[in-house]
């Protein structure tokens, strides 16, 4: 008994201190960043995030921010769950997780709203949204809620990245091919639309923002072929 | 008969296992199988083998899409002729028609068959035919006018993802040519509908109407055709769909050589006739009090019921699995085309919604049967055990 409670005492709660005692960008703390863009991409490989991955993308603009906004609350809540995982009981800890997200997504909307006000109309009920994005609560569940923060920041990075990589070339070419633009500005030339080229209205409507992801995974899977289910 | 063989034989060397365009040998195979049945034999197990293979099959599906489509492009051409208001031949009209689908029809085979061949050598497999009857079909239900650079992208999006995304012919969910259709319908309405594409060069001359019937419908205007031309078919539409006589023409073609099931087409149309009957009872609209035996042979109905749902990949594959289908197509297709003014055609609507919901009838179908059985094993077990 009293070898045990000296354990007990011995370790104590460790908030910042890295854990594993390795160097802040070891190959495997790196793979947490580039994994989730190529063989563990949310969107392709995982799917998940897919609703707002078709709702946000008709252009370029709202994507982006769409992705930086994600990526802040990803993080953000990551490490903030990280810090405290070790007092969250477990039996209440997506009410927690819950709690964390819903605030920050909060923040992220008066933030948008302050700053980029046609925006934050443009992505309407989106950024609410996020609250519900499988990405933010998968990452906390299967990751922040095991590892330390540093890790879990990075992997907020990685995964939160992977995601806005993804929602910035579906945006890409639907606003290309739909509207003829991007971020706003005509790039098919006049020339183009005299000779009787048109834009497609296909690409504006959803069903071709599953389609384009659909494409994506294709091609992904086509290039790496370990990422095909046997 | 030995002489092209031999022929055909030499050509062929370069293509066999090892020579030097082994790769290629695909493109190869299809132009060959054109001319002979190949003579491959099968290794295992026994199989029942038909004279009709796919390809036979497909060219029967041509013979039966020929009337319509050589009426389509009479057609075209005395849309265009009469609504100027000129005096013409049968022949200014039918070469007019030509003139204005060839093209087309050669857009069609050369962008489809291109992706076919490059996907064949690609994955290593033969070259299907499935795309001899899609190639023909997608120009047969273009407007008229549709640019042609428009018409390779349809083709594109159908062929890539309507079939090789899922793994070629036979694999397909949706119909590919309705797929090309659908395609372009949402990506360039303003060439797929409205009353400036379904006469030939209608957007040059000011004074033409080229809605077509149902177009006018919707719109709440009168049509000035009767039942007989809707019938013969010389009314506005897309090229070959106007002229129910013959695409009937093409349905006996199609059930008299098995190729087409007529539960399919006869359920279809009763499906139409219904719904349009009941509609007829409340006409608080045009459409609605539309009469329901011109809705069977105005628009695409026809044509849609008889050539794409009978596809054999897309459709239903039980017996009465495919009344179902057919019944269900009907009764969607006057539903849309009635309550949707947005949608005055429905029958490609129609068509690639039950597409998507064949295989869940089958299996539904196929479920009761296998219930039924077991209800009459245990029947004849009880009275034994009675007994």
């Amino acid at each position: 008994m009293a070898t045990q409670k000296q354990k007990k005492q011995e370790k104590p709660i460790v908030l910042f201190v890295n854990e594993e005692k390795e160097p802040l960008f070891s190959k495997k703390n790196r793979s947490l960043v580039t994994d989730p863009l190529n063989d563990n991409n949310p969107i392709t490989v995982q799917v998940l995030g897919i609703c707002s991955a078709l709702a946000i993308t008709v252009q370029l603009k709202p994507a982006l921010v769409m992705a930086i906004a994600v990526m802040a609350v990803v993080v953000a809540s990551n490490v903030i769950v990280s810090l405290i995982r070790n007092f969250i009981p477990n039996r209440i800890r997506i009410i927690v997780q819950l709690v964390i997200v819903a605030g920050l997504v909060v923040l992220v909307d008066l933030v948008l709203k302050a700053f980029a006000y046609d925006v934050s109309k443009q992505l309407s009920v989106f950024v609410g949204l996020i609250i519900t994005n499988c990405i933010v609560m998968g990452r906390l569940e299967a990751f922040a809620l095991a590892n330390g923060p540093w890790k879990s920041f990075l992997d907020g990075i990685g995964n939160a990245a992977g995601y806005g990589a993804i929602l910035v070339i579906v945006a890409f070419f639907r606003e290309l091919l739909g509207s003829g633009k991007l971020f706003g500005f005509h790039v098919v030339p006049q020339a183009f639309y005299d000779m009787g080229y048109m834009n497609n209205g296909l690409m504006l409507l959803s069903p071709m923002a599953l389609i384009t992801v659909g494409l994506l995974i294709w091609v992904q899977r086509s290039r790496n072929r370990k990422l095909i289910e046997k | 008969m030995s002489f092209l063989r031999n022929k055909i034989d030499q050509l062929k060397k370069p293509f066999l296992k090892g020579a030097k365009f082994e790769k290629y040998a695909p493109a190869f195979g299809a132009l060959e199988t054109f001319l002979f049945v190949p003579n491959h034999t099968t290794k295992k197990g026994a199989h029942v083998r038909d004279a009709v293979d796919l390809k036979r099959t497909m060219f029967m599906v041509i013979i039966a899409l020929l009337p319509a489509l050589v009426y389509g492009m009479y057609n075209t051409g005395y849309q265009h002729f009469s609504q100027l208001g000129e005096a013409f031949t049968f022949w200014d009209a039918f070469l007019h028609g030509a003139y204005k689908m060839i093209p087309m029809i050669v857009v069609s085979y050369a962008v489809g068959l291109g992706i076919e061949f490059i996907f064949a050598i690609y994955r290593g497999h033969e070259v299907n035919e499935g795309y001899l009857v899609t190639g023909l079909l997608i120009p047969m239900i273009m407007p008229i006018d549709l640019p042609l650079w428009m018409l390779a992208i349809s083709v594109v999006f159908s062929v890539l993802i309507g079939k090789e995304a899922f793994g070629g012919t036979g694999m397909n969910i949706l119909n590919p040519a309705l797929t090309a259709r659908a395609f372009a319908f949402f990506a360039y309405p303003t060439f797929m509908s409205g009353d400036k594409v379904w006469v030939s060069e209608a957007t040059n001359i000011d004074a033409i109407s080229g809605e077509t019937i149902l177009g006018k419908l919707a719109a709440g205007k009168d049509v000035a055709w009767n039942a007989s031309d809707m019938f013969f078919g010389s009314i506005p539409g897309s090229v070959s769909e106007t002229s129910t006589l013959w695409i009937l023409v093409g349905a006996a073609i199609l059930i008299l050589t098995g190729v087409g099931s007529w539960r399919i087409i006869v359920g279809g149309f009763i499906g139409a006739a219904l719904t349009a009957l009941l509609l007829n009872q409340f006409p608080v609209n045009a459409l609605m009090g539309f009469p329901w035996y011109q809705h069977l042979i105005v628009g695409g109905l026809a044509f849609g019921i008889v050539f794409m749902a009978t596809d054999p990949v897309t459709a239903s594959q039980t017996q009465t699995g495919k009344w179902i289908y057919g019944l269900l197509v009907g009764f969607f297709c006057i539903l849309i085309r009635v309550l949707n003014p947005a949608y005055p055609e429905g029958v490609m609507l129609a068509i690639l919604l039950m597409n998507v919901f064949a295989p869940t009838i089958d299996h539904y179908v196929v479920n009761a049967n296998i219930k039924r059985r077991k209800k009459r094993l245990i029947a004849v077990q009880n009275i034994k055990t009675v007994s």
